[in-house]
């Protein structure tokens, strides 16, 4: 009997092993493809199928002017957006986890239901109200819209941060004579910075890669993923695949060397 | 700062101010106007004019786009299902015998994110295509049956979806996961409790929180989802949020598509209602990330 449930047990971890391998295979692998054809050279306009092995995409990395611009457009909305989101969504997160008042909860429901409606809804809705109020639809129409879904997303990040700040600190701080300000800038925020990266991080990612909301909003701006959807039927060109795969490598180095460092701070203290 | 000194309760207003009129100009005024957009008539050209009459706008919508309302709930309850089977097993793992390795891993589990959605949904076709890297072989060796074809069915629709949203259950699975108190199992275990006894009365239970949590939010964008029956689909397999969307740039029915959103929007919250009911909003708003 004993053997039995070893053996079980041990077909069960096997199985466990392989089965998540398989899952992280599985999420791993339109990554793999995406990069693998940034370096492929179709035959024809669609690059669906593999012929032969090119640097040329990468060579040629800025030929299509539209294309160029659809990623300035895309980093341009996405720097303005975090930035915003990032300053407004810390304050609101600060306020939550910090303060005790009245309609804290029903706030904070509020600020989460952004999260539970469709992209699709988010995005339709706004197109009707610009519609309605007659503002033109550009580059300023989709940075309001980013920073609305973005700052709900930093808002749950820092949050979760926030609630393990031992507040003990800044008590310390004022009892050795620091001005609400000062300990602000000198022992708060130093210790939120790292929570405040990872958001802006997010919300970065998060802008970047918007389809939805912002196919709603754009009127005649292209952003990155516009051109790509734009370019569907008529096969997307190769240096898409190009900039997604560096858009992936710069992304997942910054988060890799955001770790790195907090990990080193953490290792410096006693 | 003399007046914050005076009124300290005016702080959390203050630090809430920006984002609160942000999201109530740019969340809940658009919602309100989609709302009364829902009793318009007329057309772009002619003007819209609103009448509580054209609530007419709404049984007129369902009774034409019902199809797309059912197949949308159905490929969402499909795709949260095939969610839930990737999911458990791999937080599973990540939580309990990763060591570690568990921080890289649950790293891999968010990195799709990092590269474009349409991109990535448009991988699968290269994928999926019936003479692709992984097919191709497959189907050669006999694997397959040759004349299989996955691209532009429910299927692919399905598993395209499902794996655009897949790290919305892992992550809440494994947070709740990962929770749990380790001497709970050992004391299972001196009590003679057998792996799967303990696995079924105390790691099941504890896990739920995690898993309706993972649901929901993998059940939401799902039903609103329109990007993978476009690329992945064929015309028979239309959702709600293609007709939307064709509605409101296409064809510019606003009222129409209006009512859709909306109704679309009331499916959700009952199930976000129902959810708090079961569990309390706290857990959610705490879980989504």
């Amino acid at each position: 009997m004993r053997v039995l449930q070893r053996l079980g047990g041990l077909i069960a971890s096997r199985f466990l092993v392989i089965y998540a391998s398989l899952a992280l295979l599985y999420l791993m692998l339109p990554i793999i493809t995406i990069a693998l054809f940034s370096f492929n050279d179709p035959v024809g306009r669609s690059n669906y199928s593999w012929s032969s092995f090119t640097f040329d995409n990468w060579l040629t990395l800025f030929r299509d002017p539209t294309l160029v611009k659809a990623v300035g457009a895309s980093l341009r909305i996405a720097l303005v957006s975090t930035i915003i989101a990032t300053t407004i969504g810390t304050l609101m997160a600060m306020a939550l986890v910090r303060y005790r008042f009245r309609f804290r909860k029903a706030i904070d429901l509020f600020v989460f239901l952004p999260l539970a409606t469709p992209e699709i809804v988010l995005g339709a809705s706004l197109l009707t109200l610009f519609v309605t109020l007659q503002i033109p639809l550009g580059e300023l129409t989709l940075i309001l819209a980013h920073v609305m879904f973005n700052v709900s997303y930093v808002v749950v990040t820092m949050k979760a941060r926030l609630s393990g700040f031992d507040m003990r600190l800044e008590e310390a701080a004022a009892d050795l004579g620091a001005t609400p300000w000062q300990t602000f800038w000198k022992v708060t925020f130093p210790l939120i910075l790292p929570g405040i990266a990872a958001s802006a991080v997010l919300a970065f990612g998060l802008s970047l890669d918007d389809f939805v909301i912002t196919r709603f909003n754009a009127g005649q701006v292209q952003t990155f993923p516009v051109y790509i959807y734009l370019k569907v039927q008529k096969g997307i060109p190769p240096q898409v695949n190009a900039f997604a795969t560096l858009f992936f490598v710069a992304t997942v180095s910054l988060v890799a060397i955001g770790a790195l460092l907090q990990r080193r701070r953490a290792n410096l203290k006693p | 700062m003399g007046l914050i000194r005076r009124h300290p309760a005016l702080v959390p207003l203050l630090l809430l101010g920006p984002g609160l009129a942000w999201l109530a100009s740019f969340y809940l005024a658009p919602n309100i106007q989609m709302f009364a957009s829902s009793f318009w008539s007329g057309t772009l050209e002619s003007g819209f004019s609103f009448s509580l009459a054209n609530w007419v706008n709404y049984p007129n919508a369902l009774d034409t786009y019902q199809e797309q309302y059912v197949r949308s709930i159905q490929y969402g309850f499909a795709a949260t299902l095939l969610c839930f089977a990737i999911a458990f097993p791999l937080a599973y793992f990540i939580a309990f015998r990763a060591g570690r390795a568990r921080s890289i891993l649950l790293f891999l589990v968010v990195a799709p994110f990092f590269t474009s959605y349409l991109l990535r949904t448009i991988g699968w076709r290269t994928i999926l295509g019936d003479d692709s890297i992984i097919l191709g072989p497959l189907k050669s060796i006999g694997l397959i049956d040759p004349s299989a074809r996955f691209l532009d069915t429910p299927f692919s629709v399905i598993a395209g979806i499902a794996y655009n949203f897949v790290p919305f259950m892992i992550l809440p699975i494994y947070v709740s996961l990962e929770k749990i108190d380790r001497r709970l199992l050992e004391a299972a275990q001196d009590l003679y409790a057998s792996s799967w006894g303990a696995f079924r009365r105390i790691t099941l239970p504890l896990a739920v929180p995690g898993i309706f949590a993972g649901s929901l939010l993998t059940f939401i964008p799902a039903i609103g989802d329109f990007i993978n029956a476009e690329l992945l689909g064929n015309p028979g397999t239309t959702m709600i949020g293609n007709v939307i969307q064709r509605q409101f740039l296409v064809v510019r029915d606003y009222p129409t598509a209006a009512a859709l959103s909306f109704m679309l929007m009331l499916l959700i919250l009952a199930g976000v209602a129902l959810y708090g009911r079961l569990l309390g909003t706290e857990e959610l708003t705490s879980k989504a990330i």
